[in-house]
């Protein structure tokens, strides 16, 4: 029995399910670090990290350079010993430039000394959280949430662990060869997060289409009273969190609020073996598992590379482009940030690097609804694209959020599904901040 | 360095399904292809004439208006052939060619582009098409020929048409026409008088089955519809047949399994929600029913779809699906 929720899409063709056979079977290889590594002080949710290294020092690997800026962030480690050669703002992956500290590579990966193994079982939980907190661990599916806020606000809340390993974004394979290839690292990870938030269950979730990890994992877990593997069906949005929530508890996570109000603390499969590194070793978060994959690549792959290396060495480890690219990607096809320089470098939450030879976007100069309906069948939290659309467009705000465009998780399977090829789910990114703005004036108006 | 003179950026997403909407009126029009072949073997080849020139005068008039709107032209997307095709099914194959054409005028301009286009019009154009030609040129519109005699491809006088013209089982059972009832084996494969797509529940029920293996329509609508007429009709038999009788023939003996399929599951015309869709098709069965028993007409379909068809807005709002982590209470009422 698989689990699953209402709505959402089957991208993919009927030879290649979720376009993942170009790397679903290929190892994860490991490249060499880079002459060079840029490091932003964000790459995670909330306060920009703030760097305790200056120009010409010299870094150890592992070594934190960047405190965290707040609660809410977290610590940057040097992801190569070496000499800091720069400090400035460097091209991120959104678009802007942001405070990046630079590295240049001295190939002797001299580890630092505060990298060393933890006794997880005779630590208290203070001193665990503290721990994962100084690893710098963020959520590694791609919304990088500082890893420890949401241990801490899931201690006393959260009966429930659900280890997302879902990996519903077409191409990306990161996840899948770290399941198949790494599986004891992950179901430990997962036992110390659950031993941590004091959970009574811990399902660690994959789609079906990763079958061959089952009987691995299986094993692992056997005799555990608290884990347990949750199959899950093949379908985009199911690594939502909401979604996933809903499809292996059965538990709503009310509107407007968080995983933790359902009981629930979702982790991504590459968190829970980020926190196992880093108590099983004392590593913080160095190097991630990217998929790089699309029909403009030479040699998709699974590559293991050091935070901060630039995607153009990614590409180069690839084999280039085998055509001149028509869209670049930074995370998946359905939630991916188009990319318009290779300089910027990879970061915690990168877990695929995609390139298009061809305009799959298939965008229309006038489209036309037809009221088929289908994005309302598609859309995960049971909204009404079709006339969510239709107030944005006219930017009716009352109407928009009587439709409830505030709930709308951004997913895009309305704008995946719809034949009239309307840029629904780009509308309602907009409407979103618009009603935002909106109520932010209102309540300024109204403190004065 | 690599070459990225040719990167473009957009929003996500950044794929889409291949589905699009000539795609989707393709497959409808595939869904029509066996009614078609039965109605050229039933009516000959008349049939596919009537049809070629309600589609071409369809497309020409969308081509027309898109030209004085000064609007890119719309005709690709292949609902103007749908249109056509439709208008043709639920006219009679003596209809005269340019009143066909008129009807084409109707259904395209005035129930479809004036309201704003594809998806814009509130009433299904092809059977807006129908009831305009209904009422402006009655004995046309209801002259129908016997399955198996063809018609003339042209220049058939008006007694030829009525040597070869017959009674539908609908209206001999209202007793508004007279004539020997076809068995429902007969009204089954299409041997009966009617309209000359509606005839083959068989062919009807192929093309249907394709459109939703294709998925582009639901059975919510047709089987609410279809469902609804069959109840009533076995419990308050007409005609004085038995119950069964009046059953199958309400079922299989009028436009019921070519509106339901292919006119009620019409996207802009019909509701959003699955739950709206059954709504619709239990209102248009009622109706349906509530004319045969009680109206002036033997067959109540058209009327009821364009019925419903305004109501379309109300059910949307109705059923509008309660949103994913909604308050319990609110959930309840809802």
């Amino acid at each position: 029995m698989a689990y699953t929720f209402r709505g959402g899409i089957h991208p993919g063709t009927h030879a290649d399910p979720g376009y993942k056979s170009a790397t679903n079977t290929k190892p994860i290889e490991l490249m060499k670090a880079p002459e060079q590594v840029i490091l932003p002080v964000s790459m995670h949710i909330g306060a920009p990290a703030k760097p305790l290294v200056k120009k010409g020092d010299i870094v150890d690997l592992g070594q934190m350079i960047a405190e965290a800026g707040g609660f809410v962030s977290a610590p940057v480690h040097a992801s190569v010993s070496g000499k800091v050669i720069d400090i400035k703002p460097m091209l991120h992956q959104n678009g802007s430039k942001v405070m990046s500290i630079i590295i240049e590579n001295d190939y002797e990966d001299r580890l630092h000394e505060s990298v060393k193994p933890y006794d997880f079982d005779s630590m208290s939980n203070d001193e665990r959280i503290d721990a994962i907190w100084s690893a710098g661990i963020v959520g590694h599916g791609g919304a990088t949430f500082p890893t420890h806020v949401k241990i801490k606000g899931a201690i006393g809340t959260v009966d429930t662990v659900l280890i997302n390993g879902a990996e519903c974004e077409p191409y990306i394979t990161s996840d899948h060869r770290l399941l198949l290839e790494r599986p004891e690292e992950i179901v430990e990870g997962v036992r110390m997060l659950a031993k941590i938030i004091g959970a009574k269950k811990a399902y660690i979730c994959i789609e079906i289409n990763k079958e061959d990890t089952f009987p691995a994992i299986e094993k692992l877990i056997a005799g555990d009273p608290v884990l347990e593997l949750a199959p899950l069906a093949c379908k985009y949005p199911q690594g939502a969190e909401k979604q996933l929530i809903n499809a292996v508890t059965g538990r709503e996570v009310p509107s407007g609020k968080l995983p933790s109000d359902a009981g629930c603390a979702v982790f991504n499969v590459d968190t829970a073996g980020a926190v196992y590194r880093r108590f099983a070793k004392g590593m913080p978060v160095i190097r991630r598992v990217v998929t790089i994959s699309g029909s403009a690549i030479a040699e998709p792959k699974n590559v293991e590379a050091r935070i901060g290396t630039p995607i153009e060495k990614l590409i180069d480890f690839c084999g280039g482009f085998k055509k001149a690219p028509n869209k670049l990607l930074a995370g998946g096809p359905m939630m991916g940030i188009a990319q318009f320089s290779l300089e910027p470098p990879i970061m915690k939450g990168s877990n695929a690097f995609l390139a298009f030879a061809e305009d799959e976007d298939k965008r229309v100069a006038d489209p036309h609804c037809i009221r088929c309906g289908k994005c309302i069948g598609a859309c995960p939290m049971h909204l009404m694209p079709i006339y969510m659309n239709m107030y944005a467009k006219k930017n009716d705000l009352e109407g928009c959020e009587e439709y409830n465009v505030l709930d709308c998780i951004e997913c895009g399977s309305c704008s995946y599904v719809c034949p009239a090829r309307i840029p629904l789910v780009q509308q309602f990114r907009v409407a979103k901040m618009r009603v935002m703005d909106k109520r932010k004036a209102a309540a300024a108006a109204a403190k004065k | 360095m690599y070459d990225l003179s040719k990167v473009v950026i957009t929003s996500s997403p950044h794929i889409k399904a291949s589905e699009d909407t000539r795609s989707i009126m393709l497959d409808v029009i595939i869904a029509l292809i066996p009614a078609m072949a039965v109605a050229v073997f039933m009516f000959g080849p008349r049939a596919l004439l009537q049809t070629a020139v309600t589609v071409i005068a369809c497309v020409v008039f969308e081509k027309i208006f898109c030209k004085a709107a000064g609007r890119p032209d719309s005709t690709g997307d292949l609902s103007a052939v749908v249109t056509g095709v439709l208008l043709s099914f639920v006219s009679p194959v003596s209809a005269p060619l340019w009143v066909m054409v008129i009807g084409a005028l109707f259904s395209i301009i005035f129930a479809k582009c004036l309201f704003g286009g594809i998806g814009k019009n509130f009433m299904n154009p092809a059977l807006a098409g129908r009831a305009f030609l209904l009422a402006s040129w009655p004995v046309a519109m209801t002259t129908w020929v016997k399955a198996g005699s063809w018609m003339p491809i042209l220049g058939a006088s008006q007694d030829d048409i009525n040597a070869i013209s017959g009674a539908t089982p609908l209206a001999i059972i209202k007793g508004s026409a007279e004539g020997e009832l076809p068995s429902v084996f007969q009204m089954f494969v299409g041997q009966t008088g009617g309209s000359m797509g509606e005839v083959s529940a068989l062919a009807l029920l192929i093309g249907g089955a394709y459109l939703v293996y294709r998925k582009v329509i639901t059975i919510n609508t047709p089987v609410a519809f279809i469902l609804t007429v069959a109840v009533i009709t076995l419990l308050f038999p007409t005609g004085g047949m038995g119950n069964l009788d009046s059953m199958l023939y309400n079922v299989f003996g009028g436009g019921l399994m070519l509106g339901s399929i292919f006119m009620a599951t019409d996207y802009a015309t019909s509701p959003v929600t699955p739950k709206g869709q059954i709504a619709f098709g239990i209102g248009c069965g009622l109706i349906t029913c509530l004319i045969r028993y009680f109206g002036g007409y033997p067959e109540g379909v058209c009327y009821s779809i364009l019925l419903m068809n305004c109501g379309v807005w109300l059910i949307d709002r109705a059923t509008r699906p309660t949103k994913f982590g909604a308050p319990a209470k609110a959930k309840k009422e809802g």
